[in-house]
């Protein structure tokens, strides 16, 4: 493919899309940088070896996982020009968004039952690790969600058709970005303890 | 509704912006004066740093004596114009922070990747311009903040740059462990996010925007290296900010990722089980690539200047990407050579090694490749060639050093000396900082329109080599004597009264070097207003930044962007009256494009 064809609004368009997925990467990087941590830390004698995930992080990677099926349904439905099934399947995403950051919290709540603490003096380290990496995705859902409502608020301005969608397709990659993130930092913190 | 529409000749996006003050010379989104803003911003932190170095240096040659210098400059920090052992330790960090980032990366490549990505890959400026000026600003930010940490009650971060902990992560642990320390985080997680808004422009734009013709194999070596100077900064900066956030949770929070059990002004701390030694490998993951950040930009620079001034094509225009490349991905790989004494297992040890001696491979073809350029080249011995050819000799004699330092069983005798104080300033601050001049130098008339005072800079050139070398070549022998780096004094050590004579003539040396800094400075300044008008292609270059207007016009060409027929490099070829022959010139007919 050569790159130096096209007309200018082409070769930005192109080099827009491009620009979020080389984001994606350094934001990938970070994230490894912390689980990198995490594994040579789990040699540490104080790391806790019986932790088990609570149930609402399982609650919410089904969760997080639907929302980026409804996110492809939108697009579908755009792409086909249903106005109205686009904007249901759009503010679905977003509510299930907002679910997800729920259930996070509520499995934060469930280790703290457990009597293990985040911060502070009576902290242990296991679970300081998965509070930071949590809580440093949900950080990225949060802008994943404020991207979601700019792209809502666009389609209701009716923006967006099967034609000119690039506002809704780089808003969709980070948002599945998120989401596949999670899934690896689940899967992670599952069957790496 | 624009006033100059005549010269915005767009070919295809057809809207004008109306320019104020506001718009074109603070917030602009034109990469043209972005580079210029980043050059400036860069040039006056390169001041402070190197001040910073000028006044430690006095306190090592001439120990705890008054300086009318300290007292003036540290007030409260030198009384009696002593300098103060807790504000040497702040300069030494705040030195090295100010000079490895806010200058030789923001300033040296902010301002040539900004300049010459869209000049010569022939674009009309970035892919964002919005988000270039954010990235520049953002710079900005984070240098006042810098700048204002100097100024904090308990004094500034003092704690080496590479703010190992316990001393960044305890804020009791020294003076400048508090606010200082805080301050020192806020700039450089603004800095890291201002270098991957600039790093991402610059890769989408030179795979998107090149013009026609201009394939990957037809770039000058300048943007292949600015272009692998940014998927390394992508790549590695965020681990930075995954490290300094483990250390906020340590310092603010209570956890205890890097600290174990402390005990400190008489309290037991509650802290337990972690390790330093974690921090080390996230920080130099970053560290290490960041050298490389700091050099390839200078490579490119060097390699365009050199081919330039020889009149000659590069030697080896293949050779020198793979080396690039291969320079990148082993950049990822060595980090550990720096914590050789760390208490590394000697295997890993052996491992880093191993991939650290690699790399003097693809420096050994680079540096063959300039030396073979320059041979029976038509030498044009202007200011940047000079810089350019004073960049290999410190290259090499810094790398040099560099596999004695990459080999753990001797690193591990001279580890923390001057050795490798000697080692670091030759092979990466030197030679980036003569990278860089050379790039100023020479594109200066593409900057401001107008040329650089020969003259001026030969004086500079030949008292700044004389004075590096100076500085930096007896610090092997003390390095090698054992005299151990970052200490307030040495006079407590009757070990080391031998080396005190030595110590002097490198401050003088640094002295006599800093000083000859201001020919540079007046020369720079003034030039940018009485300087000498340039031509259209001063150096008779073949690149495509010599065919735009020398008066800067937002899109860069009038008309249409020109097409490219050859690579950057026909200097001298057979068949052409004039011995160079520009990027845009169609291939006469039966002229082969040279297999390169």
């Amino acid at each position: 493919m050569d790159l130096t064809q096209g007309t200018q609004e082409e070769k930005n368009n192109r080099a827009k899309k491009m620009m979020l997925w080389f984001g994606i990467i350094s934001l990938i990087m970070s994230f490894a940088g912390w689980t990198s941590a995490f594994v040579v830390s789990s040699s540490r004698p104080d790391w806790l070896t019986d932790f088990k995930i609570p149930d609402a992080f399982v609650i919410s990677t089904i969760v997080i996982v639907i929302s980026s099926l409804t996110l492809l349904l939108a697009k579908r439905s755009l792409q086909s020009g249903q106005h109205q099934t686009t904007s249901i399947w759009l503010v679905a995403t977003f509510i299930l968004g907002l679910f997800f950051i729920y259930n996070q919290f509520r499995g934060f709540q469930e280790i703290i039952n457990l009597g293990y603490n985040f911060t502070g003096p009576t902290s242990n380290v296991t679970m300081s690790y998965v509070y930071l990496i949590a809580i440093m995705h949900i950080l990225h859902v949060v802008v994943g969600l404020i991207c979601l409502m700019v792209v809502i608020y666009n389609h209701f301005k009716q923006k967006y058709d099967a034609t000119n969608m690039l506002g809704f397709e780089l808003a969709a990659t980070f948002w599945h970005f998120v989401d596949l993130l999670w899934v690896y930092l689940f899967f992670f913190l599952y069957f790496f303890k | 509704m624009s006033t100059h529409a005549d010269t915005h000749a767009h070919d295809d996006h057809g809207h004008h912006h109306k320019e104020t003050f506001v718009t074109k010379y603070i917030f602009s989104q034109d990469h043209k004066m972005i580079a210029k803003q980043y050059l400036i911003t860069g040039t006056i932190m390169g001041v402070i740093g190197v001040l910073m170095s000028l006044m430690f240096r006095m306190q090592i040659a001439w120990p705890e004596e008054p300086n009318v210098l300290f007292e003036a400059l540290l007030g409260k920090w030198a009384p009696d114009g002593v300098m103060d052992a807790d504000i040497y330790l702040a300069l030494v960090t705040i030195h090295g922070t100010i000079m490895v980032f806010f200058v030789l990366t923001a300033g040296l490549s902010g301002t040539f990747s900004n300049l010459l990505i869209p000049l010569q890959i022939g674009a009309r400026d970035m892919a964002s311009g919005f988000l270039n000026m954010v990235s520049y600003w953002l710079f900005f930010l984070s240098s006042v903040v810098m700048v204002i940490s100097l100024f904090v009650e308990a004094g500034p971060a003092a704690a080496g740059w590479t703010i190992y902990p316990p001393l960044s992560a305890l804020p009791m642990a020294q003076g400048g462990s508090g606010m200082g320390m805080t301050l020192w985080l806020v700039s450089m997680a603004i800095f890291i996010a201002s270098s991957l808004l600039g790093s991402l422009n610059y890769i989408v734009t030179v795979i998107n925007l090149r013009t026609k013709g201009m394939s990957m194999t037809r770039l000058p070596l300048t943007i292949w290296a600015f272009f692998v100077t940014a998927i390394i900064g992508v790549v590695s900066f965020p681990v930075l900010l995954s490290a300094a956030l483990l250390l906020i949770m340590d310092r603010s929070f209570g956890t205890s990722f890097f600290l174990s059990d402390i005990f400190i002004q008489g309290e037991v701390l509650h802290y337990q089980g972690g390790s330093p030694v974690l921090f080390e490998h996230l920080f130099w993951f970053l560290g290490h690539p960041e050298v490389y950040i700091v050099i390839l930009p200078a490579m490119g620079l060097v390699s365009e200047i050199m081919a330039s001034s020889s009149r000659k094509p590069i030697f080896g225009y293949r050779a020198m990407i793979m080396s690039i490349l291969a320079i990148a991905f082993l950049s990822t790989i060595v980090w550990g050579h720096h914590m050789f004494i760390s208490g590394m297992n000697p295997f890993l040890g052996s491992v880093f090694t191993f991939t650290t001696l690699l790399i003097a491979i693809p420096s050994a073809v680079k540096a063959f490749n300039w030396i073979t350029t320059i041979w029976k080249g038509n030498l044009q011995m202007n200011p940047a060639m000079l810089f350019s050819i004073g960049f290999v000799s410190t290259f090499i004699t810094g790398g040099l050093t560099g596999i004695i330092l990459g080999d753990s069983a001797l690193d591990i005798n001279v580890h923390d000396t001057y050795f490798v104080v000697a080692h670091f300033h030759l092979v990466m601050g030197i030679s980036a900082l003569y990278g860089m001049f050379a790039g100023i130098y020479h594109w200066f008339p593409k900057m401001f329109g107008r040329m650089l005072n020969k003259n001026l800079g030969y004086i500079h050139f030949w008292v700044t080599a004389v004075c590096a070398y100076g500085v930096f070549f007896p610090m092997h022998f003390i390095g090698m004597a054992g005299l151990p780096r970052r200490y307030y004094t040495n006079s407590n050590f009757p070990l080391f009264d031998d080396l005190a004579d030595v110590n002097v003539i490198i401050t003088i040396f640094a002295l006599v070097g800093g000083v000859f800094q201001l020919v540079y400075l007046y020369n720079f300044f003034s030039s940018i207003f009485f300087g000498k008008k340039t031509v259209q292609n001063p150096w008779r270059s073949t690149t495509l930044e010599w065919t735009a207007p020398i008066k800067h016009i937002h899109g860069n060409w009038e008309g249409e962007i020109p097409h490219v027929y050859r690579w950057s490099y026909d200097y001298n070829k057979p068949g052409h009256d004039v011995d160079f022959v520009p990027q845009n010139v169609p291939l006469k007919e039966g002229e082969e494009e040279l297999h390169h």
